[in-house]
């Protein structure tokens, strides 16, 4: 019975994630089959929208940039037991402090980026520390705390972003941020005489400079490693993990339980709030009124999930949730299709994330028939 | 004066009331079952977009209202299937619903009006009816507040419904046991995988109709941004009531309050006397739903075996 159980269990989340993401795909082909969508035309114009062009590659990365950063928030609260559904709203506060301090202070170029994302990612941080707070101190519970708060950011943004001499004329946002502050890469020379000749002669250069190119992908590659060594290689990451894993435990080994936890959703709070940050540095130069919910926080939910929850395993699942939205968004013009499919697909790949049971089952089943064939055994 | 305010007041706050009274009571019977359902916002969304579309092609507000409830039980039961047959994480199924629900509205609207992410319009005469209609004085107190959509009575009447049926019947003490110790329960020859399907399917069918009331009340159609979180703050009344239909009506009643209060004070006649941004109202709801939460906190409670998928040896 033991060694049943064990043999059960062995599937690997690696197994488990690309079972799911197969299987999410299936459902979306399904979904535009019965629709009357030709599926295999739809993947066609989904991988060729992502992949045929240095510039479309580029764009994927810019969509996933943002998601892995939320992706990581949603992680690294899980990590230590919180579930932070705020990383819209934290989102929202770092997009916003940054596109104000990029806009009203001057300071020297590269300074002034690091001073805007840091401004970004403070105020995105209290934001998350504030829920942190609540539930430390007053015991309520996260999951609410951070969806009023999501709500009170969105109207926050709303009022400041109108607020006469931060907004700019004729538009319901905030002024650009200044040039000094725009994380973009080379953003002033590939448009200058110069920059344009070199362009011209390194086509591939060329194309992916057509794109709001920038660093923001970095600071998510390096974000998710420092969160990784951050969990899994420090005191603090131990004892937060400690306060997730077992609050009782935790507390009679002499852990400040409630420290921990503010300290986890300001952590959270920050690397969402950095996800809006180079969000408007790197790419929209401004914070923009919102009539609803953007979604790339409560994406980052999902970008969490498809990633088992591990910081590194934010980076794949953040740049295939980029990809698809990037490719599935040329859906519409080039088949008329609904490109809510994706989300649709999104949901399946989730979905099957879910039931590791049924991905064992499958996975026994098809070690099982491979045994039967008498071909060697792998994995 | 005072009286008419009052009475707009409490009219929005039981208008607004409805769609989350339906949602977080199916949250109420599905987490007293012992599945958490963080889906509720994407059965929610399908509802209402169900409710709207089949609500216009057969001209009829009430075989709308009732396909969203068929819809929401529907994706309901995809959660079942992962939380109860397959063990899931029922956040992660949860959140899954959550990304289907909205994903599969848009897509069918979409594909049934024309390329068009909301719904037409379902004409006046067949949208949800006012019952009280002309029994009170015109424009007076009474007709001003309780003037209101069947829907909002429908709302109010489940709560006591699904008081009874968790606390006075032999089922709801299945559904109870079900969701505390279902080892025990199972033990006593409980079916605990069929109260637990059944629950999660009706909590479905509630949010569905949470959505309904929305689309075919409060408005007369669907559009990509009706519901938007509402899903959420019905999940959140729950918690706050403690997971407790009566706990969860004075939360929906607190929450469509203050929304009816930044109604009020966004009126034309307020804002000249009262100039307050609207961006700064529209905060009020939250703000004032966090501060009771640490106001009047009290440890809640979730059913101890909430969340937890149940093995049969």
């Amino acid at each position: 019975m033991s060694n049943v159980k064990r043999g059960v269990l062995s599937a690997s989340p690696i197994f488990r994630t690309l079972f799911s993401v197969f299987t999410g795909l299936l459902v979306g082909a399904l979904v535009l089959f019965i629709s009357g969508y030709s599926p295999l035309k739809a993947y066609r114009v989904i991988i060729d929208g992502i992949f045929s062009k240095p510039s479309y590659i580029s764009y994927t990365i810019i969509y996933a940039t943002p998601l892995i950063m939320t992706g990581l928030s949603v992680a690294f609260a899980f990590k230590t037991g919180l579930f932070n559904i705020g990383a819209e709203g934290q989102f929202i506060m770092g997009a916003l402090g940054a596109a104000l301090a990029g806009a009203f202070v001057s300071l020297p170029p590269v300074i002034h980026a690091i001073f805007a994302a840091t401004a970004g990612i403070a105020a995105a941080a209290l934001w998350g520390g504030i829920a942190g707070y609540l539930k430390a101190r007053f015991g309520v519970n996260e999951v609410i705390a951070t969806i009023m708060l999501n709500w009170t950011a969105l109207y926050l943004n709303n009022y400041i972003v109108n607020l006469p001499g931060i907004k700019r004329p004729a538009a319901t946002a905030t002024a650009f941020i200044l040039d000094s502050a725009r994380t973009e890469v080379l953003p002033l020379w590939k448009i200058s005489e110069a920059g344009k000749l070199w362009r011209a002669a390194h086509p591939v250069w060329q194309d992916i400079l057509r794109t709001p190119l920038n660093v923001g992908i970095l600071v998510a590659l390096i974000g998710a490693v420092l969160c990784w060594w951050l969990l899994n290689r420090t005191t603090l990451g131990y004892e937060l993990r400690a306060v997730g894993h077992n609050l009782d435990c935790a507390e009679h080994v002499g852990i400040d339980i409630n420290a921990r936890m503010i300290c986890s959703m300001a952590i959270a709070g920050g690397l969402a709030g950095a996800a809006g940050a180079f969000h408007v540095l790197g790419w929209t130069r401004q914070a923009a009124e919102l009539a609803a919910m953007e979604g790339l926080g409560f994406d980052g939910i999902g970008v969490a999930l498809i990633g088992n929850a591990s910081p590194i395993g934010c980076i794949p699942a953040g740049l295939l949730f980029g990809a698809l939205k990037y490719g599935g968004s040329k859906l519409q013009f080039a088949l008329r299709a609904p490109i809510e499919v994706i989300n649709i697909v999104i949901g399946s790949i989730i979905f099957f994330v879910s039931m590791p049971k049924l991905t064992q089952i499958v996975a026994q089943r098809l070690k099982r028939r491979r045994l039967g064939r008498g071909e060697p055994h792998v994995g | 004066m005072l009286a008419d305010s009052l009475a707009f007041i409490f009219a929005t706050t039981l208008m607004y009331s409805a769609p989350l009274i339906f949602t977080a009571l199916g949250g109420v019977i599905s987490e007293n079952a012992g599945v958490v359902n963080i889906g509720l916002e994407g059965m929610m969304t399908l509802g209402a977009f169900v409710g709207a579309a089949v609500g216009y092609y057969a001209n009829d507000a009430w075989i709308g209202f009732l396909a969203a409830g068929v819809s929401g039980g529907a994706l309901a039961f995809l959660h079942a299937v992962a939380c109860v047959t397959f063990m899931a994480d029922h956040i992660v199924s949860g959140i899954a619903m959550n990304f289907i629900g909205p994903g599969l509205s848009l897509f069918l609207s979409r594909f049934f009006f024309n390329g068009a992410t909301q719904t037409l319009s379902l004409s006046l005469d067949v949208k949800i009816p006012r019952p009280l209609n002309g029994v009170f004085e015109q424009n007076g107190f009474f007709d001003m507040v309780f003037n209101q959509y069947a829907t909002v009575y429908l709302a109010l009447l489940m709560v006591v419904l699904l008081w009874f049926v968790l606390y006075r019947t032999r089922i709801g003490l299945r559904i109870r046991a079900v969701g505390e110790h279902p080892k025990a329960a199972d033990t006593l020859g409980i079916d605990v995988f069929r109260i637990k399907y059944m629950a999660v399917i009706a909590s479905g069918v509630l949010a569905g109709f949470g959505g309904a009331a929305l689309s075919v009340a409060i408005v007369s159609r669907f559009s990509a941004t009706l519901v938007s979180g509402q899903g959420f703050i019905a999940l959140a009344a729950m918690i706050f009531g403690k997971w407790r239909p009566g706990g969860t009506l004075a939360a929906c009643l607190l929450f469509s309050s203050a929304q009816g209060l930044t109604v009020f004070l966004g009126r034309a006649d307020l804002q000249r006397l009262l100039p307050i941004p609207s961006q700064l109202l529209a905060i009020i709801p939250f703000l004032l739903t966090l501060a009771v939460l640490v106001g009047f906190v009290g440890k809640s409670r979730p059913p101890a075996a909430g969340g937890v998928p149940y093995e049969k040896e």
